[in-house]
Formats: structure tokens, sequence, C-alpha cells
């Protein structure tokens, strides 16, 4: 009986998870052969097969959709994994890494370094990095020393994020040539992605994703409370500043190519937790695979609704995340009544 | 064995527990008693080094506490806090989680880990509700699930605190009495109860706090007879004899 039940929902757990790659997988071929030039599949096969050529379709494929393409994969599983990360430790279904001031924190870091010249990828995601921990840090910290509800801690995290991006867009206006007065950085938006942006935060996403992936069980343990997760033989503190650091690492990697985008770590968790259940170990790999899907899906609705203009990806994410936190709200009105 | 010496003990920098003596003996049902704010909760979080110790020693099998890592303190020591999380995961889920203290990088459970599981569930008789959600079991099934999870633990000792708060009469005697089994298999057990009628039926020794010192300490009835019950609590227990057994009731 009982093992049988395990097996199915393992099984459930393996379909859910190869539904979440196949929607990713398809949300990846439509981005990159739809736009405002259409690439078929023939050309693209083409096009892979060849490498970087001369045609058009070529350069298209090669130069601005497959960087997108990957940008928004890897923004996409960045941010719900470090969005899932973050609510699991804090156990707090509201926090996310746009709204406890994590994104604020690495854009700010970003807007230093472009303001001061820095340009090397490296030094921007990890600056964005420091950013984002430090961020994380200054909200937890108070919240712990006021012995905060969870909803102070959004509301602290939403008063450090309204410091640090009236710093951020101070320094844009004082420093016109910091090449971030574009609106892409400050909602973010993956029409100015590169290779030399992307490489550095790839490394440093992918890396914390496996990293996180390998910890699911310390994750559980510590969201059980921490006399509970203690009596288990955790080191508490440690484990959840590991997590923290490990949060702002994906948050901070992902700001440095794609700008302050809000909401995924938010709509993303919530969303696979309805799926998938709240156990770390199916849960992050989905999010991942979903987040991965839903911002390229959202990219591609900012390039075509529109088209022949083009909105920031993360305008439409606005759009999206502002009525989804507000249901929240009211969902959570609804239980504590 | 567990045993504590001269423990004093602060929160904050205030001292709650005074140089705290006690032994709790194997294959007992111990008893922390004492009016609110005595130090039952601090002496009990000491036990598993939840509270920083100001001085003092706790002896586990003779050997210091400070001496074991966390991993090895939870191999040797379960801890039922009294508030706990309600996890929005399946009962499984959870009693696996015993198993954290034996599991090394990156932690996969092994057949040992599912059998250790399943006959703790069998035990606290959850086995049936094993795939339910934690969120939907009843205060009594939680309790449960919560003391399967520190079977699953495997230790030596068992620390509960005020373990029958929010279980109906039925639940608490249901959780008294597998208290009092485990003791029987060997386990030491610690637990806070306020209830002096449980205390009598169920404790092997007693430990009564008063303003973070020990003021009696020994069999359930003679601590309950002692003039240091109404020195502590400002009430008179009252004992009749029953067909089953001696009872107490408490007169204001």
């Amino acid at each position: 009986m009982s093992s049988s039940n395990r097996s199915s929902t393992e099984n459930k757990t393996i379909t859910l998870i190869a539904a979440a790659a196949t929607f990713m997988a398809a949300a990846a071929l439509l981005n990159i052969c739809l736009g405002a030039s259409r690439i078929s599949l023939p050309q693209l096969w083409e096009a892979l097969l060849s490498g970087p050529g001369t045609s058009a379709a070529s350069r298209i494929l090669w130069y601005v959709r497959l960087p997108r393409t990957a940008a928004c994969l890897l923004a996409g599983a960045g941010l719900a994994v470090s969005g899932t990360v973050i609510q699991k430790v804090l156990a707090n279904n509201l926090a996310s890494p746009g709204i406890i001031g994590v994104n604020a924190g690495a854009g700010l870091a970003v807007a230093i370094c472009s303001g001061f010249g820095m340009y090397s990828a490296w030094v921007i995601a990890g600056s964005a990095f420091l950013g984002a921990m430090i961020a994380t840090f200054v909200v937890v910290i108070v919240a712990r020393k006021s012995s905060a509800s969870r909803t102070t801690v959004v509301l602290g995290g939403v008063a450090v994020t309204a410091c640090l991006n009236a710093v951020t867009e101070t320094i844009i206006v004082l420093i016109p040539d910091a090449a971030l007065a574009n609106v892409d950085f400050r909602v973010g938006g993956f029409s100015a992605v590169n290779h030399a942006r992307l490489v550095p935060a790839a490394v440093l996403i992918l890396a914390g994703i496996v990293l996180v992936c390998t910890l699911t069980n310390e994750l559980d343990v510590l969201s059980l409370g921490d006399d509970t997760a203690h009596s288990l033989g955790l080191r508490v503190n440690r484990m959840r500043n590991g997590f923290l650091t490990l949060a702002a690492l994906l948050a901070g990697a992902t700001v440095s190519f794609a700008g302050i985008l809000g909401f995924v770590g938010l709509i993303v968790p919530h969303i696979a937790r309805r799926f998938i259940g709240n156990e770390s170990g199916r849960l992050l790999p989905f999010c991942a695979l979903m987040g991965a899907g839903f911002v390229t899906i959202c990219d591609l609705a900012a390039r075509l609704i529109f088209a022949p203009y083009e909105v920031s990806t993360g305008i439409l994410l606005n759009f999206l995340g502002g009525p989804f936190f507000v249901w929240l709200l009211l969902k959570r009105k609804d239980k504590h009544k | 064995m567990i045993s504590i010496h001269d423990l004093h003990a602060s929160y904050e920098g205030d001292e709650i527990l005074h140089g705290i003596d006690a032994a709790f003996p194997e294959g007992k049902i111990s008893v922390l008693m004492g009016p609110n704010g005595c130090g039952k909760s601090t002496t009990l979080r000491s036990l598993v080094r939840l509270v920083p110790q100001r001085s003092g020693r706790i002896e586990i099998d003779g050997q210091s506490a400070d001496t074991y890592t966390p991993r090895d303190l939870a191999r040797k020591i379960a801890y039922l806090p009294q508030s706990r999380n309600v996890p929005d995961i399946a009962v499984r889920s959870l009693v696996m989680h015993g198993r954290f203290p034996y599991l090394s990088y990156p932690r996969r459970y092994r057949p040992e880990d599912h059998r250790k599981v399943q006959e703790a569930l069998e035990w606290v008789g959850l086995s049936d509700l094993a795939d339910r959600k934690m969120e939907n079991l009843s205060g009594g099934q939680r309790q449960k699930a919560y003391l399967a999870m520190a079977l699953a633990q495997d230790t030596d000792v068992i620390l509960m605190d005020e373990p029958t708060t929010f279980l109906d009469i039925r639940n608490q005697f249901d959780l008294l009495d597998r208290a009092k089994q485990l003791a029987r298999q060997g386990k030491t057990v610690i637990m806070i109860l306020h209830d002096f009628e449980a205390i009598l039926r169920y404790a092997d020794h007693v430990i009564l706090l008063h303003d973070g010192s020990v003021l009696q300490e020994g069999r359930a009835e003679d601590v309950l007879r002692s003039t240091s019950i109404p020195e502590a609590f400002r009430v008179t227990p009252v004992f009749y004899q029953g067909d089953d057994g001696l009872h107490c009731y408490v007169h204001k």
C-alpha cells in the first residue's frame, strides 16, 4: 500500500517534470522561431548545423535569438529558484527576490559598476551578487531584530527596495553614459543581452541551481522551524545564511544581464507548488523548468503583442505580477478569517 | 544516562536557570513541572543546546554535551518543541526528516531509513495516513506525526515540551500511554507536564522547578504531597484512593 502510493507519487513527479521540460523546450523553440523576422524549422535546423554563417536566418539565430532565448531561460530558472529558496528560508510565501529588495540591491551594484566604467562581465555579475547579498541580509537582520511578522518583512523589503532604486536612479541621471538609462534595465528585459554578459551569469546561475538542488533535504528541514531543524542536527544559522547567499547569487547573476525583472520569483513558486507540492526535491527542479519557460513565453509575448513595437519583458511581468500579488494578499486574508 | 550539573543558562543577558542539578534515569518518564516562567522549557532546551549555557555541565552517557557535534547530539536526543510549524508536506515526508542526522551529503535515503520510518509510522498508528498532508490532520494526529519523526530519529532520549497541550483528553492519554511504552523499551523520556493527575499517573520521576532552581525532586507522589507544591503554585493538591489507584485534584 505505502510503496505503491510512493511509486504513484514518483510517477506523478516524473510526469510533471517532463511536462515542465516540454513546456520550457516549446517556449524556447517558439522564442527562437517567432519575431519580427520568422525562422522556419528547416532554416533553424540548417543554421544550427552550419554554425554562425552569412545568411540572414543564421545571423538572427546565432547573434540575436539564441542569446536572447538562453538569457530568458537562465533568468527564469534563476529567479524562480531564488524565489523558492527565499520563501522557504523565511517561511514567507509573500517573499521573493523582487519584493524583499534582492533585485534592487543587485541593480544598484550593476548601476555603480556601469557608472564607474567597470564593464567586465565577471565584475558586473560578481558585484550584482554582492549587492543582492547585502540587500538580502539587511532585510533579514532588520526583520530578526524587530521580531517582525511576515508582512513586516515584506514592508521592510519594500522600504529597502525604494531606497536602493532611488540611488540607482540617481546614478542613471547623473551619469547618463552609464548605458543603463534604458527601460530594459529598470524594469528588466532582454533586448540588450549579449554573449559577454551572459557567460559569467550563466556559470553562476547553473552552478547555483545545481548546488541548491543537492541541498533540498536541508532546505526542507530548515523550513520545519529553527528548533526542530536544530534538534535534527542542522546547523541552522549557517544553513540559513548559506541558502540566502545562494538565493542572492541566483538573483544577482540574473540582474547582471536582465536588469531588475520583477515577480518571477513570486509567481512561479506559487504556481509550481499547486502542481507538485512543497517538497524541495520535486519543487526546485520543477520551478527551474517552469520559470525558464514562463519568462521565455513572456519575452515572446512582449515582442509580439504590440509588434512592430516591443515592450520590455519586465513590463509584461509587472502587468501579471501586480494583480497576482494582490490576489495573494486577499487569499491570505481569507485564510486568516 | 543524561544529567545536569550546576547549570546556569540565560536568554539575552537575563539568567533564567540558577544552578540546576538533575539526573534523568534511563527507561523512566521524568517530568519537569513548575509554574509558568520557572525555567522548565529552558532546562529542556538546554539539553539540546538551544539555549546559551553560562556555566555548569550537561553530561550524556558520561560525556560532556559540549563534545557532541549537532549531528551526534541529534542521534542521541530527539526534541519535540511546544510550538511547531505545520509544514505543507505529507506525513511520511515529515517522518523521513527524522532520519536526517544519519544521512551524509547529498542525503539520499537508504532502505534502512525507509524501514525505520515505516516502523515509526506503524508504532504511532499513522501508516494509513502516511500520504496525507500534515495540514489535513487533526491536532492529535499531527502530534503523533511529530512523535513518529522523533522515533525515526532512533535516539535513546526523547524530550517533549508540553506534549499534551491542545490535545483532547482521549489524545492526551493516548500520547502519555505511548510515552510510557517508550520508557518501557528503555528510552529516557523527559517531558514537561502541568496536569497533576497525569503526573501522578505517568511520571516515574518528578523535578519541581521554581524561579530557575530545583525546589523538589523525587517520586511523583512524594513531590505532589510535599509542601513545595503550595509554595510553588499556591494551590493545594487533594488526594483520594480510587479503584484504579491514587488520584489527585487541585484545591484553589
